[in-house]
């Protein structure tokens, strides 16, 4: 067994894993997390203490970046096999992905207020596209919601959420090219621009909002699931 | 407490609120599943009981 077929199987076998011991994962890296933040992590030599909403606005940031592109995945294999589940599942995380885009902009748009002394700055590249891969996605819900369930359905919101991944390396990519800016790099081709506990301590964060995505979108696809399950229940007892 | 600590903890507040919010509507959607499976069970008892009561040909 090749590496890259060992690596899907372990990614694979997360579903395993019960939706209990993910809720009480949570809980503990979110808890652990919000210690270090607090507790453990240094002051800023720059932006003091306000730079804690870091650890979550950054991590929340990736965490929607990964939700929307394990949405694409999903709505690829949707096209590419014909998978049953991928179209729901593509759906879920995309929705997931919606939620912690809007975390991102409200706490980024804090944390500009403390930094900048503005809630926006529409000057600023990389939240304006931000902003335009946040409503992209908001669209998706219009478009899926305007159609009738079935195949035309999840067809044409698989290739909407394909269409979507694409905005993501522009968004945190292509501005990284541009040479005024206020917004900080912390992420460089040459690694992150930090190190010690504030290292540690986003790492924790990461995992803590990475693993509470997952948790949240296994109960949302266990709960949509039962519902598509009750409604055919339904249906042949009609 | 500063300002700062003030914005800081607005951005967290808002984050856990988001979540709240999350979870109570998944909870409620939970509540009406539920609610949904209990109408299902009961359809399900008053059919088979009609199916008892049905008069069979006697002779």
């Amino acid at each position: 067994m090749s590496a890259a077929t060992a690596t899907i199987g372990s990614v694979l076998s997360l579903r395993r894993i019960p939706l209990a011991a993910l809720a009480v994962a949570s809980l503990v890296l979110v808890t652990t997390a919000l210690v270090f933040v607090f507790y453990v992590a240094p002051n800023d030599a720059n932006q003091g203490f306000s730079q804690r909403i870091f650890y979550f606005h950054v991590s929340i940031a990736f965490t929607a970046y990964a939700c929307f592109v394990f949405g694409a995945w999903k709505a690829f294999r949707h096209l590419w096999k014909r998978d049953p589940r991928a179209d729901l599942e593509s759906y879920v995380c995309v929705h997931q992905g919606t939620i912690f885009g809007a975390m991102v902009l409200l706490t980024g748009s804090i944390w500009a207020k403390i930094s900048w002394g503005h809630w926006w700055v529409w000057s600023e590249d990389e939240l304006v596209l931000f902003l335009i891969l946040y409503l992209f996605y908001c669209a998706y819900f219009m478009l899926r919601f305007s159609l009738d369930p079935g195949p035309q359905r999840a067809n044409l919101s698989a290739v909407y959420a394909l269409f979507g991944v694409v905005l993501i390396p522009v968004s945190f990519a292509a501005i990284r090219l541009a040479k005024e800016f206020l917004h900080p790099r912390v992420f460089t081709l040459s690694g992150p621009r930090f190190g010690g506990w504030i290292l540690v301590t986003y790492c924790i964060a990461q995992a803590a909002m990475l693993v509470l995505a997952y948790t949240l979108y296994r109960i949302e696809i266990t709960g949509k699931r039962l519902d598509l399950r009750l409604r055919e229940l339904r249906d042949v007892m009609a | 407490m500063t300002t700062s600590e003030k914005y800081v903890t607005a951005a967290y507040v808002v984050v856990f609120a988001i979540v709240l919010v999350y979870v109570l509507l998944i909870a409620l959607k939970v509540g009406r599943l539920d609610r949904e499976v209990e109408e299902l069970e009961r359809r399900v008892e008053q059919a088979e009981e009609t199916e008892e009561r049905e008069p069979t040909a006697v002779g």
